[in-house]
């Protein structure tokens, strides 16, 4: 039988390979995964282009207007958040959706099963993924946000304002936009891992991004601004520069989403082990 | 090895898999064959750790599933040929999965070359032909070389050539030594392959037994006698309990076989001009033991063709 003639001296079974598989194994798997589909090109090629492109047209458009500007426009006229605006909506609608498709193709295609024969032990599979996926989504995404910022601000030539990093607040504010997005990335993971099929955990994902505001804003003054500030949206607001009156700071904002995404991927890991894949 | 102890799944109130208990000895071919639905997948996948069993359990070299050091390098399963990402190429599916359990990145080509598959390694799988998937699906299996393989329907979409291409290696992985399961609705398939079959109908066990064997117990094998005195000999035949009938002038014998019809023949004396045994095919058999186990008879409605299991 050819199946072992190659190396039947050093036939790589079991017996052979002391210890057990480890999260690192299961991410070097997962990252070729996720290199491996054109989805994943796609979706990051386009959070960089599409924060770009934004940034190109508003600062353009902007220094091309500004002398017929009002006074309280140009007042109000945040180089910044004008700059990042494009990477951040772009980044939270595309990462998002590369996050579920990370775990919703795996069920729609029946890799899941691959991939569970291959570690049985399914919160280190979901781990792997968490790590992988959002290593690549913020060193993606801070490249986006960076990318946009420099590219907005040569635009904005004088006698528009233009800002640098050692603006106050720019450097947080370009940085914490590439966290906000990798952080909303991987609570679209696990959204998906509990909805399991890609339409159902995008409605979800958008229902909560910008359907969930529109809902809020209809509530009672008082109340609506106490829930709204809890919204992801609003809080990535506040981290690009422009809080809400009652926004919670960039950093308290951001601990905010760590722990949805926290408590969303813990009840994933546990969806994902009590049911049958 | 592969043991199933009384393995049962339960879904709301359908039991999928019912008290399921059988063996699965390693060096030979195991056939695991069951009408549609009748839990041969469920069962399948509870063993590979994927379903949860609602009771009973079931184990790989005396292991659970989930505790298994490199799953991959002991056991090697083909569940749906289909279960590969369409963006994916056939190495990338390979690669990806060598690299979760250390498998040397080499036998992805060694593999892809074993199947058939090297000219269309860098190809993206979505355009693969069922054959095609099959081919890779197997590929995957022994991506690890593991001691025991799981196959669910590996013939599937397969040509004449493929089909006797899977029936060698199947053989040939249990000669070397290997516990080979293989499920298949083709019964004609299980008789050119399979050494024995655990054979099940609406989840519960049924039959564990040589491929040989079972044939041979089915009512569907008889002797055909022919003799002049004909009719002496049936009522000496009777009289033992022995099931007889005449067809065509002969008479059909079922519950003894040609030895002792022979030897009654000799006692009488009666003349005998016919004494031939006719066995059954392994397909008349698993007819008989499934008959009342089927679910769905063809006189009902067809289930939605795109009903999981």
């Amino acid at each position: 039988m050819s199946v072992t003639a190659a190396d039947s001296a050093a036939r790589p079974g079991a017996a052979t390979l002391p210890g057990r598989y480890r999260a690192v194994d299961l991410m070097r798997s997962e990252w070729t995964k996720l290199r491996t589909v054109r989805s994943t090109t796609w979706t990051l090629g386009m959070t960089v282009l599409v924060g770009l492109a934004a940034s190109g047209l508003a600062t353009g458009v902007t220094r091309a207007h500004w002398a017929a500007m009002t006074a309280s426009d140009k007042a109000s006229f945040h180089p910044v958040e004008v700059s990042l605006m494009g990477a951040y909506l772009g980044g939270t609608l595309l990462l998002g959706i590369l996050g579920i498709l990370v775990v919703s193709a795996e069920y729609a295609t029946g890799t899941i099963r691959a991939t569970l024969s291959a570690a049985p032990r399914r919160p280190m599979v979901l781990a792997a993924k968490v790590l992988v996926f959002g290593a690549v989504t913020l060193v993606v995404a801070e490249l986006a946000a960076f990318a946009s910022f420099f590219l907005g601000q040569a635009l904005l030539t004088a006698p528009a304002p233009h800002a640098t990093l050692s603006s106050p607040g720019a450097l947080r504010a370009v940085a914490g936009s590439g966290l906000f997005l990798c952080v909303v990335g991987l609570l679209a993971l696990g959204i998906s891992v509990l909805v399991r099929h890609t339409a159902g955990a995008i409605s979800s994902y958008v229902g909560v991004i910008l359907i969930l505001p529109i809902i809020v804003s209809a509530l009672p003054g008082s109340l609506q601004y106490q829930i709204e500030r809890l919204l992801p949206l609003e809080i990535g607001s506040a981290i690009i520069n422009n809080p809400a009156p009652d926004a919670f700071g960039p950093w308290t904002g951001l601990l905010i989403l760590c722990g949805y995404t926290t408590v969303i991927l813990a009840l994933g890991a546990v969806f994902l082990v009590r049911r049958d894949a | 090895m592969i043991e199933a102890h009384h393995l049962t799944k339960r879904y709301g109130d359908k039991v999928a898999v019912d008290d399921l208990s059988f063996a699965v000895r390693p060096g030979i071919v195991t056939g695991f064959l069951g009408p549609n639905g009748s839990g041969k997948s469920t069962t399948m996948r509870m063993i590979m750790g994927l379903d949860h069993p609602t009771g009973g359990r079931a184990t790989v070299n005396g292991q659970h599933y989930h505790d298994l050091a490199w799953p991959l390098r002991e056991v090697g399963a083909l569940l749906e040929a289909t279960a590969i990402h369409p963006g994916r190429s056939a190495r990338a599916h390979l690669r990806m999965l060598a690299e979760a359990n250390r498998i040397p990145l080499h036998r992805a080509d060694e593999l892809l070359d074993l199947v058939g598959l090297a000219s269309v390694a860098g190809q993206r799988a979505g355009k693969f032909s069922l054959g095609m998937s099959q081919r890779l699906g197997i590929a995957a299996a022994l991506l690890g070389d593991p001691g025991t393989l799981i196959f669910d329907e590996p013939v599937n979409g397969l040509d004449p050539d493929g089909i006797r291409w899977v029936r060698n290696l199947l053989k040939g992985l249990a000669a070397e030594g290997r516990t080979v399961f293989v499920s298949s609705h083709l019964m004609s398939e299980m008789a050119l392959t399979a050494d024995e079959v655990v054979v099940i109908g609406r989840g519960r066990f049924l039959a564990h037994q040589p491929v040989a064997e079972m044939t041979a117990k089915s009512t569907a094998s008889f002797v055909r006698v022919r003799s002049p005195q004909l009719e002496r000999l049936r009522a000496a035949l009777d009289k033992q309990g022995a099931r007889t009938a005449l067809a065509d002038g002969a008479l059909i014998v079922r519950g003894r076989d040609t030895e002792a019809i022979g030897d009654l023949a000799a006692s009488l004396p009666v003349t005998l001009h016919e004494l031939a045994a006719e066995s059954a095919s392994l397909e008349e058999a698993f007819m008989e033991l499934t008959e009342e186990s089927i679910e769905y008879h063809g006189t009902l409605q067809e289930p939605a063709s795109g009903a999981r299991r």
